[in-house]
């Protein structure tokens, strides 16, 4: 296969992330979406998925001297206004939820807020269907 | 023409949740019509050994989704040869039927002919 050039032509990228919130490939994740959108590319969709979920949560807690990549992320996605999406039912079974799912199955506390959005993962395949390219991270 | 998606399978279907997480993004392309294929590679073909008992470590039955791969329009199926041998598997005993046995090479091959690839 013949070598991309990405600094030729816009690209539109798609952004799978399934490591935690404290995983090295969750941190590259963030870079190079940074990277991309530095270079003048369009990240189509960013999508949690596995324990991908946990950067999405806003109830983790990290020590003052230590990198907050949760707030990062969302700081990132507000900022970008790019489509950020946790899938529901990895987010479920992880106990990360939104207030309207915490509503729905009556637990105490919602982790998840905007600018991220629960949904499914139909959400994954149009994103992939929409890219030029899939980047996966955090993968086995 | 849409684009294919390869997904590659490589975990054990009791080390958590991820070899049906895997195989839900699987069934979910083949709802939506997809072309869409799955690799069983390394821990993955353990997926495919028959006669499970998900009871007795108090899991659900994989089995069932591996089944319903065909109704949802999932017919791309492969399996790793070396990955099989290594583990003990045979690949004329395995719990899907018209699963593909590759080499090393006609995976290469295989990956090549996707336009994107998913490794969980």
């Amino acid at each position: 296969m013949a070598a991309v050039s990405l600094t030729g032509s816009v690209m539109k990228f798609a952004i799978a992330l399934f490591s935690a919130a404290h995983a090295p490939s969750s941190r590259r994740a963030l870079l190079f979406a940074q990277a991309a959108l530095a270079g003048g590319h369009e990240i189509v969709r960013l999508f949690f998925y596995q324990d991908g979920v946990y950067n999405a949560g806003a109830s983790i807690v990290t020590p003052q001297d230590e990198q907050d990549l949760p707030r990062e992320w969302r700081t990132f996605v507000s900022d970008h206004q790019l489509d950020g999406v946790v899938c529901i039912a990895a987010a479920l079974r992880r106990g990360v939820l939104n207030d309207e799912e915490a509503q729905r199955y009556q637990r105490s506390a919602a982790s998840v807020e905007a600018p991220w959005a629960l949904s499914g993962l139909g959400q994954l395949h149009d994103a992939i269907q929409d890219a030029d390219r899939l980047i996966c991270f955090g993968g086995a | 023409m849409p684009k294919s998606l390869l997904l590659i399978s490589r975990q054990a279907p009791w080390s958590g949740p991820s070899a049906r997480e895997a195989l839900d993004i699987v069934l979910a392309g083949g709802a939506f019509d997809l072309p869409i294929g799955l690799l069983f590679l390394d821990d993955g073909v353990l997926q495919l050994l028959a006669a499970q008992d998900a009871r007795a470590v108090q899991q659900k039955d994989l089995s069932a989704n591996l089944q319903a791969l065909p109704l949802f329009g999932v017919e791309q199926l492969f399996v790793c040869a070396d990955s099989a041998a290594e583990r003990g598997v045979a690949p004329d005993t395995l719990a899907l039927d018209d699963v593909n046995v590759l080499d090393a090479a006609q995976i290469a091959a295989l990956i090549d002919r996707y336009d994107q690839v998913i490794t969980l």
